[in-house]
C-alpha cells in the first residue's frame, strides 16, 4: 500500500484526536438501574458530560444489584475496578469493611477540595452511609422506603373509608375486604424481610440486631426473634394467610403483581414502585398510598422507617485526574436540580433537604397524591439506634435466610416463634462468618 | 504404533489445544478452589488467613448442608428416574412409528436445544401462582397451586422442568441404541413365540444396557451441576430451602454470601462426591452391563 492511500485514514485519525476529545478523562460508572431508570441514569450522565469538557462519565448497566456487586468485587480483584459503582443498601457493611478497596467519599471530597456538606442529606439517608466515627463513606443516590398501597375501589366496596394506621386496624380491614367479597385477598407484600421485619422493627422502635443494628461493631448479632411484638406480627400474618386476609407473594418484588392484578387489596412495598403500579392500575382501579402501619401496642409514636435503594461507592486504583472528575460528578449528582428531577421521575425520595424543598416549591407533592408519604415517614422524629438502619455483614444472604424462614411460618410448617428463632440462629452464623473474614 | 513412538511430539501437539482448554478452564480453577478451601478470605481479597480444615468443619457441622444433601439425593433420584424412564418409553414408541418418524424425533429432541434458564422461565410462567395457565387449570380441578409457599409443589416444579430438559438428550441415545439392535434377533424371538414384553425385557433391555449405563453417569452429572439454571430461574432454592441442592447452596454461599472459603470447601466436597459416585457406578454397575 502506498502512502497516498493511507492519507485519508491519517486525516480521519487526526480529526478524531482533536484537543477536547484527547483531554477528556473517562469515568466508568457501574450501576444496576434497568429499563426506564437506566435510561434516566444515561440522561443524567449525558447532562454532566455536556456541562464540561474535561470528563466523560460512562454509565454501564451490570445487571441486578447483586450482579453488580459481584462484578465489582471480581473486577477489583483483577485490578479492573470501575471508578464508581452502585451498591444496594444491604451491601453497605461489606463495602465499609473493605478499607483498602474503597475511597471514602468524605475523604475524596476533602482531597479534591470539592464542597461537600453531609448535613445537606436527610438524616435517615445520611446516617445509613456514615461510619461509626462520623464520616460519610459513600454518596447516597437512590433511596426509597416501604409504604402501604391500597386499592381504593376495593376499599369503597367493602365500606372502609380510610386506610389503616395500625397493624390491628389493617388486620380488621383485610378480613373485611375478603369476607365482603371486595377482594380475593387482603394484603400481600414485596421484599418480605425489608418490609415485615427490618422496617417493622425500625418503625416500632424494636432492635433488629445488637450493637445498634450493627452500627457499633461487626460483633452484632440478630435479636428480632426475641422481640415479642415482632414474633406476634409474623404470627398474625401466618394466621391471616389461612383466610387469605394475607397472601405471601414471594421474594423480591414478586408480591407486587398480586396487587397490580387486583387480587390483593393492599400491598407493602417500596415507594419507588409508585410509577410501575400507576402504570399497571391505569383503567383497572384507583389506588392510594398510606404510611406503613405500626403496632400501637409496641410504640405510641411510630419512628422513622429505614431506607432501601443504593449508594455510590468510589473504588481505589484510579488516577488523581479521574478522582477529580469523580468528585465533580458527585457534586453534580447531589445538586438540588438533579436530585429533584430524579426523585419526581422515579418515586425515589429526594435525598437532600434542598431537593425536597425544591419539589415542594414546584408543587410536586400537591400535584402527585401519595408522593409525600414516603418522605414524611422517613423524616418523622430523629433516627435512634433502632431506626438508623442496618449495618450487618452478609446481609443479602441473611435476607434470603429470613425469606426462607418466613415461608416456613406462612406455609404453616413452623410457628412464627420457631421460624424466627431459626432465622436468627442461621443469620448469626452468617454474621460470625463475616466477622471472621474481616478480622484478617 | 511405531509411527507414534518415532514422532513422540506430534500427538501432544495435536492434543495441545484441547489440553490447554482443559487446563485453563478446569484444572486451574479446581486447583484454586482446592487452595481457597483452606483459607478464610474477605470478599475483596484484601487479606487471607490459613485456617486448616476449619471451613470443612463449618460446612459439615451445619444442618443446612445436610438438608441440601437430602434435597439433592431426592431430587437426583426423581430426575434421573423420570428423565430416563420417560425417554426410554418415548424412544420405544418413536422407534415403532412408520409414518412421520423424523417429525416425531425432531419434536422430541427439541427441548434439549432450549437453554435451561429459558426453560425454567417457561415453566415458571405456566405455574405462576397468580397468572399461570396451569395454575388456573389446576384450580379448576380443585388443586390450590402455590409453588412459592408449598415445598412439595416447588420441588415438583423443578423436577418437571429438569426432566423435560434432560429427557431429549436421553431420548436421542436410547433411540440410537434401539436402532442398533439387529431386527433379526427380535424376529427370531418372535418366531420362537416370545411376546412383546418378553422381547423387550429379554432382548432389547439387556442390549440397551451400555446406553443406559452411559446415560446414568451423564444424568447424575446433569442433576448435580446443570440443574442450577433451572432452580435459579424458578424457585431460587425456596420455599424454606425445599429446592436448595448442593450446587445451589454452593452458589448462594459463594456469590451471594461471598464466603469464598466455605463455598470452596463445598465445591471440593462435591468433587469428591461425584468422584465416588462415578467410581461406584463403574465398579459395581458396569459389571452388569453387557457390551
Amino acid at each position: 500500500m502506498r502512502l497516498s492511500h493511507l492519507l485519508p485514514f491519517v486525516a480521519v485519525t487526526a480529526l478524531s484526536l482533536s484537543p477536547s476529545a484527547q483531554a477528556a478523562t473517562t469515568i466508568t460508572w457501574w450501576h444496576a438501574m434497568e429499563g426506564v431508570l437506566g435510561e434516566k441514569v444515561n440522561a443524567i450522565a449525558d447532562e454532566f458530560n455536556a456541562s464540561q469538557d474535561d470528563y466523560v462519565v460512562k454509565p454501564v448497566y451490570k445487571g441486578s444489584y447483586s450482579d453488580n456487586l459481584t462484578a465489582t468485587i471480581a473486577a477489583f480483584r483483577a485490578g479492573q475496578a470501575p471508578a464508581i459503582t452502585q451498591v444496594f443498601e444491604v451491601g453497605t457493611a461489606t463495602m465499609m469493611s473493605a478499607k483498602g478497596a474503597i475511597y471514602p467519599v468524605y475523604q475524596l471530597m476533602q482531597d479534591t477540595d470539592t464542597p461537600f456538606d453531609p448535613d445537606a442529606f436527610l438524616p435517615a439517608v445520611k446516617s445509613y452511609y456514615t461510619s461509626s466515627d462520623g464520616h460519610m463513606l459513600s454518596m447516597p443516590f437512590n433511596s426509597s422506603t416501604p409504604v402501604l398501597y391500597y386499592n381504593q375501589d376495593a376499599f369503597a366496596k367493602a365500606g372502609i373509608e380510610t386506610p389503616p394506621k395500625t397493624w390491628a386496624e389493617l388486620g380488621k380491614d383485610a378480613h373485611k375486604l375478603v369476607e365482603s367479597g371486595a377482594a380475593e385477598c387482603g394484603l400481600t407484600t414485596a421484599w418480605p424481610s425489608w418490609t415485615q421485619l427490618e422496617n417493622f422493627s425500625a418503625v416500632n422502635d424494636l432492635p433488629f440486631a445488637t450493637q445498634a443494628n450493627g452500627f457499633n461493631g461487626t460483633d452484632a448479632r440478630l435479636v428480632f426473634d426475641q422481640q415479642p411484638a415482632t414474633v406476634a406480627h409474623i404470627q398474625d400474618l401466618a394466621e391471616w394467610q389461612k383466610s387469605h386476609a394475607f397472601e405471601y407473594g414471594g421474594r423480591a418484588d414478586n408480591g407486587t403483581k398480586r396487587f397490580q392484578s387486583g387480587r390483593c387489596a393492599m400491598l407493602t412495598t417500596s415507594s419507588a414502585s409508585r410509577a410501575g403500579i400507576q402504570e399497571a392500575a391505569k383503567g383497572k382501579f384507583g389506588f392510594g398510598i398510606a404510611p406503613l402501619p405500626y403496632d400501637a401496642k409496641a410504640v405510641s409514636q411510630p419512628r422513622n422507617s429505614i431506607i432501601g435503594g443504593a449508594s455510590l461507592w468510589v473504588m481505589r486504583g484510579q488516577s488523581d485526574k479521574v478522582y477529580q472528575g469523580v468528585a465533580e460528578f458527585m457534586n453534580f449528582l447531589s445538586s438540588p436540580a438533579v436530585q429533584a428531577d430524579w426523585a419526581s421521575f422515579t418515586g425515589y425520595v429526594p435525598i437532600t433537604t434542598a431537593a425536597y424543598q425544591r419539589l415542594k416549591d414546584d408543587g410536586f407533592y400537591a400535584k402527585t397524591p401519595g408522593a409525600s408519604v414516603a418522605i414524611d415517614q422517613l423524616t418523622r422524629g430523629t433516627p435512634d439506634d433502632n431506626s438508623r438502619g442496618l449495618r450487618l455483614g452478609n446481609m443479602p444472604q441473611i435476607r434470603n435466610i429470613i425469606a426462607e424462614q418466613l415461608e416456613k411460618a406462612f406455609n404453616g410448617s413452623e410457628t412464627a416463634a420457631q421460624a424466627l428463632t431459626d432465622a436468627a440462629e442461621r443469620g448469626n452464623q452468617e454474621l460470625e462468618q463475616f466477622e471472621r473474614s474481616v478480622s484478617n | 504404533m511405531t509411527t507414534f513412538e518415532r514422532h513422540s511430539l506430534t500427538p501432544w501437539l495435536l492434543l495441545a489445544p484441547q489440553l490447554v482448554v482443559v487446563a485453563i478452564f478446569f484444572f486451574w480453577p479446581a486447583a484454586e478452589s482446592l487452595r481457597q478451601a483452606f483459607y478464610v478470605q474477605d470478599a475483596f481479597g484484601l487479606g487471607e488467613r490459613f485456617v486448616g480444615l476449619a471451613n470443612f468443619q463449618h460446612v459439615l457441622a451445619s444442618p443446612g448442608y445436610w438438608h441440601a444433601f437430602g434435597v439433592t439425593a431426592l431430587f437426583s433420584l426423581l430426575v434421573a428416574a423420570g428423565a430416563m424412564g420417560l425417554a426410554l418409553l418415548l424412544a420405544v414408541l418413536a422407534d415403532r412409528v412408520l409414518h412421520g418418524a423424523r417429525l416425531y424425533r425432531v419434536l422430541l429432541t427439541w427441548p434439549y436445544a432450549v437453554a435451561p434458564a429459558v426453560a425454567g422461565l417457561l415453566w415458571l410462567f405456566m405455574f405462576d401462582p397468580v397468572l399461570g395457565v396451569l395454575t388456573h387449570a389446576l384450580a379448576a380441578i380443585g388443586v390450590h397451586w402455590d409453588a412459592q409457599l408449598d415445598p412439595g409443589q416447588a420441588l415438583a416444579l423443578v423436577v418437571i422442568a429438569s426432566i423435560w430438559q434432560q429427557m431429549s438428550y436421553n431420548f436421542v441415545f436410547f433411540l440410537a441404541g434401539l436402532q442398533m439392535i439387529p431386527a433379526s434377533l427380535l424376529e427370531a424371538a418372535a418366531i420362537d413365540g416370545a411376546g412383546p414384553f418378553r422381547r423387550f425385557f429379554g432382548i432389547t433391555l439387556p442390549l440397551l444396557s451400555p446406553t443406559a449405563f452411559f446415560l446414568l453417569v451423564m444424568n447424575s452429572v446433569y442433576v448435580l451441576f446443570e440443574t442450577f439454571a433451572t432452580i435459579d430461574s424458578t424457585t431460587l432454592g425456596g420455599p424454606g430451602g425445599a429446592t436448595r441442592t448442593l450446587v445451589y447452596k454452593l452458589y448462594e454461599d459463594g456469590f451471594v454470601g461471598r464466603d469464598l472459603g466455605g463455598s470452596s470447601a463445598q465445591s471440593v466436597l462435591l468433587m469428591i462426591l461425584v468422584g465416588v459416585l462415578t467410581f461406584i457406578q463403574f465398579r459395581y454397575l458396569e459389571r452388569r452391563v453387557a457390551y
